[in-house]
Order: structure tokens, then C-alpha cells, then sequence
């Protein structure tokens, strides 16, 4: 049991990186990969959101869609639980710590529309994850997208300073890093 | 059927989120008050932190709930200022008007930048800060200016280029006098001036004489010249390096004329031309003060009672005369 958590979780830190190998939530990674504090924060909000997200679209899907056999009602239903989800949870944050709200402010509303977490959510259930194995991998998944966002800002930071040709300046290099990241990561697989 | 439990499985979702985040929003309401929004609104927005608050909202913040001081804005208009002071009911207090000094940075360097002024040719990341690792910089003198442009990245409102010779340039329309660039600079070569100076010491360079000539021919050499010409007591040298006292500058230019080494500069600003003396001749009883006060030999006369003229070419409009004339029939007029 534990060994196979430990393979879900490093699949989907690695080998299904959400981001470089799925291709999922690439318009925060590219728009927010400019800064390394930011990333760190938006990183951090996504892992958060994407665990809270997972469990709560796990049990939406087998208490109410399954039971009432609704399956294809799945991708509606999760967007509304999620926007609902980080709107209250922005809600709550805001009202008990100020200052997480401070600092992650801006990235909790622009995570209600990151199409990672309701891939992840789709893919827990697609798998036959149960409660645990899908916060797991949705865990693994937000952690997968944490590295990717902080490797990514690391080397825009360092393009910031470095001579690039006029014409690839700002969205080129990013979009050409962004596919050498993937291929690297690519190297991961067969990993498990 | 099916449709049926469909719609009534969604909707009652739909009805238990927005339930629960409506009985949210009140039960977590947090209060904000809408004066901090709308003092938001009429900052600059450029988040330049030259007030020193985290950017313009914690400077809006700090306005409402601590009561700071909206004048520590640099960037202001001063019409948003009076409705941000009109809105806090901030200007019912009599406070004296405090005549604003318009200011703008201003680089302390004007050294050139042809090869034998450099020690070596420098490939790395365009960045002050970087270069300045490496060797001191690719320059001889240890004081000259990178040229790399860290305060044109740092100024938030454009007002920075570099211009010829890898020198920066400041627009004096667009800076704000923020201060970011001062911070950026890794020679400490910016200072913010008084937007009406015209005369700057245009070299930061605290080495001896000798060593300044042979790395930069326009450095300061610490001569003293500036200091015995000055007649307002302007100029003072501290640590091989000429300082002018802005406080106590009128603007004069014989500083300018006297500097060996042309580090002593006097800017071509349009709307402050200079100024030359005139003398009303019917007022004028031949005292001969002016003729012995004038350190530019511009007035004609020296005989007692013989009415003075201002010799046109020389005078530097420096002022002097006409503080000292008994009769007060001096006056400083625009040169044009």
C-alpha cells in the first residue's frame, strides 16, 4: 500500500509532471514565471487548492454523480465545486490570516480558472483512484507544478540579465525554454 | 426522467455552494474602507515605493488607517494631492504651505568612454552591479559610471536612457525624483538635485589630482579654483572632490568658466536661462561698490561719482552687484 502511494506520488511528481509532460495550467506557468517570489507563491496556492479540490471532487463523484449515475455530468459539476471551493476558501483566508492573503492574494482567484486542478480531478477519477490515492496524486500533481514554476522563473530571472536576440526577446525564449524543460523531463519516464 | 434527476442533482449543488458562500461572505466579511480605494486611485499606480511603503496600496493603506502624510509622495500631481486631502478632510488643518522643491537626478559623472579609458573590454551580463564584480568594473577610473544602465531598469517611469559615451541620461519632464535609480546605482553617482540648478559637479571621483588625470580627463582634481572663485561660499572640496552647496548656489557659472579639468558643467535648460545684471543709470550715484564687488571685472566706472554700466559679454549674473548696491538700482534680468 505504501509503496504504491510512494509510486503515485513520485509519477506525478516526475514522470506526468502536470505541466512539462501533460501540458495542464500552462497559462500560469508562462504568466507567472517572471518572478521567483511570485512562482513560489503561486506554487504554494496551487498545491493547497489542488489537495482541498481532489478530495472535494472525489466525493462529489462518488456520493452524488455515481449513485444518481451522472458520470457525464462530471466536467460541470467539478468546475462549479472548484470556483465555489476557492471562493470560499479566499473568503475564509482573507477573514482568519490576512497576511497569507497578503502574499497569495492575487493567485487564488486566477486558480479558480487553471485547468490543472480540474485535470487532476478528472484524471483521480479516470484512474479509479480512491480518497487517499487521489489526494496523493493530486499532492504529487501540485508539487509537479510547484518545480516546474520555480525552474521555469529561475531561468527567465537569469534571461532577464542574459543578451537575447532582439526577435526572441520576452514570449519566444519563454515558449522555447518551456518545450526544452518538457523534453528534459521527459528523460523521467520509466522511471517507475 | 434521467433529465429530471440531472437538473435537480446540479441545482441543488448549485443552490448548496451559492448558499454556503453567501452565509460565507457574511460570516467572513472582512471591512474595508472605501477611502483607502479611492486614495488608491488617485496615487500614480507605479508602486515606485518612493513614499517608503510597500508600493502605492500600502501607501493608500497608511494614508487612511495611520494618517501618513500624502506629501510623501514625490510622484503626485498636486491637484490629486488636494483631492486625496480633500476626501480625508486632511486640509480644514491650516498647515503651512510648504513650497515644493521639484527635483530630478542627477548623474555625477562625465567621464568618457573612448578604449584608453578602459582597462578591459567587458562581454558579461549588461548589469552595473555585475560589472562592478568583475575588477572594479572595465573602467580606469574606479569612479566612472558602468554605462550598463542598472538605474534605467530600476526608474519605474521611463525618465532614464543611455545615452553617448555609456552615459545616462535623465529626462527632467518625466522624472519624479523617486529615488530608485540611487538606490540602484552601484557607485553611488545619482543624487537628487533641485530640478532649477543648472551648475553640477559632474565627477564623483574622491581620488588625488594625479591619479583622476591619468584615468579621466574631465574628473575633478581637487584644485580649489571652484572654491576661490565662488563668491557665495558654494563650493567646498572634501575628500579631493568639489561639492556645491545647492542651498547657497545662485547659478552664477564662474565656477564653470574657472574649472581646469571642465568638470564643473552648467546645464542649457530652457526655462531657466541665466540671468545678467542691469543698472538704472538715473538711480545710480557713482558709489563704486559694484565696480569693487564684481569678481568679473562687468562693470565700467571706478572714479567716484561716475555713473556704472554692465559690460554685457562678462557678466556672469551672479547677483552680487545688485545685493550690494546701496541704492538698490541693480537689477537681475532674464539674459534674453
Amino acid at each position: 500500500m505504501g509503496a504504491e502511494l510512494i509510486a503515485i506520488f513520485i509519477v506525478a511528481v516526475f514522470i506526468e509532471n502536470v505541466v512539462l509532460s501533460q501540458i495542464l495550467g500552462l497559462c500560469p506557468f508562462i504568466g507567472v514565471s517572471n518572478k521567483i517570489d511570485s512562482a513560489v507563491g503561486m506554487g504554494l496556492a496551487v498545491i493547497f487548492v489542488l489537495l482541498m479540490a481532489s478530495v472535494v471532487t472525489w466525493s462529489v463523484q462518488n456520493f452524488i454523480l455515481m449513485p444518481l449515475q451522472l458520470d457525464y455530468l462530471q466536467t460541470i459539476s467539478f468546475i462549479l465545486v472548484i470556483a465555489s471551493l476557492v471562493q470560499f476558501v479566499e473568503m475564509v483566508v482573507r477573514k482568519v490570516a490576512p497576511a497569507l492573503y497578503q502574499s497569495l492574494g492575487v493567485f487564488l482567484p486566477l486558480i479558480t480558472t487553471n485547468c490543472a486542478v480540474l485535470g487532476i480531478s478528472l484524471i483521480n477519477i479516470k484512474k479509479g483512484y480512491n480518497l487517499v490515492e487521489a489526494t496523493v496524486n493530486a499532492g504529487g500533481a501540485g508539487l509537479g507544478f510547484f518545480f516546474a514554476l520555480l525552474i521555469m522563473a529561475g531561468i527567465r530571472e537569469r534571461l532577464d540579465i542574459s543578451e537575447i536576440p532582439e526577435n526572441m526577446k520576452g514570449a519566444p525564449i519563454a515558449f522555447v525554454t518551456a518545450g526544452l524543460l518538457a523534453t528534459a523531463f521527459m528523460g523521467f519516464s520509466g522511471l517507475v | 426522467m434521467q433529465i429530471l434527476t440531472a437538473v435537480l442533482a446540479l441545482g441543488i449543488l448549485g443552490f448548496i455552494f451559492g448558499a454556503v458562500l453567501s452565509f460565507a461572505s457574511k460570516k467572513f466579511e472582512v471591512k474595508i474602507d472605501p477611502k483607502i480605494e479611492q486614495t488608491l486611485e488617485l496615487l500614480p499606480g507605479a508602486n515606485c515605493g518612493g513614499c517608503g511603503f510597500p508600493g502605492c496600496a500600502g501607501f493608500a493603506e497608511a494614508i487612511v488607517t495611520k494618517g501618513a502624510a500624502p506629501t510623501l509622495c514625490p510622484v503626485m500631481a498636486a491637484e490629486n494631492r488636494k483631492k486625496i486631502e480633500d476626501l480625508l478632510g486632511l486640509n480644514k488643518i491650516d498647515a503651512p504651505e510648504k513650497k515644493p522643491v521639484y527635483k530630478a537626478a542627477l548623474v555625477k559623472c562625465n567621464g568618457l568612454d573612448t578604449d584608453e579609458y578602459k582597462k578591459f573590454e567587458y562581454m558579461g551580463v549588461p548589469n552595473c552591479q555585475a560589472a562592478v564584480l568583475l575588477q572594479n568594473g572595465p573602467w580606469l577610473c574606479p569612479h566612472r559610471c558602468m554605462g550598463l544602465g542598472s538605474c534605467v531598469a530600476a526608474c519605474p517611469f521611463d525618465a532614464i536612457k543611455i545615452g553617448p559615451h555609456h552615459l545616462p541620461e535623465v529626462n527632467e519632464d518625466k522624472c519624479v525624483a523617486c529615488g530608485k535609480c540611487v538606490l540602484a546605482c552601484p557607485k553611488q553617482l545619482i543624487e537628487l538635485v533641485d530640478k532649477e540648478k543648472t551648475v553640477h559637479v559632474k565627477c564623483n571621483s574622491t581620488d588625488r589630482g594625479a591619479e583622476v588625470r591619468k584615468v579621466c580627463k574631465v574628473g575633478c582634481i581637487a584644485c580649489g579654483l571652484c572654491v576661490k572663485v565662488c563668491a557665495y561660499d558654494a563650493i567646498k572640496v572634501e575628500n579631493n572632490l568639489a561639492h556645491i552647496d545647492y542651498e547657497k548656489c545662485v547659478g552664477c557659472g564662474a565656477c564653470v568658466a574657472k574649472c581646469p579639468q571642465k568638470t564643473i558643467i552648467m546645464e542649457d535648460k530652457p526655462n531657466f536661462k541665466g540671468r545678467v545684471a542691469e543698472i538704472d543709470e538715473a538711480a545710480c550715484i557713482g558709489c563704486t561698490i559694484c565696480f569693487k564687488v564684481c569678481k568679473f571685472s562687468a562693470v565700467n566706472g571706478g572714479t567716484p561719482k561716475e555713473k556704472h554700466s554692465i559690460i554685457p559679454g562678462k557678466c556672469v549674473g551672479c547677483g552680487l552687484c545688485a545685493e550690494k548696491c546701496p541704492k538698490k538700482c541693480i537689477k537681475m534680468i532674464d539674459k534674453s
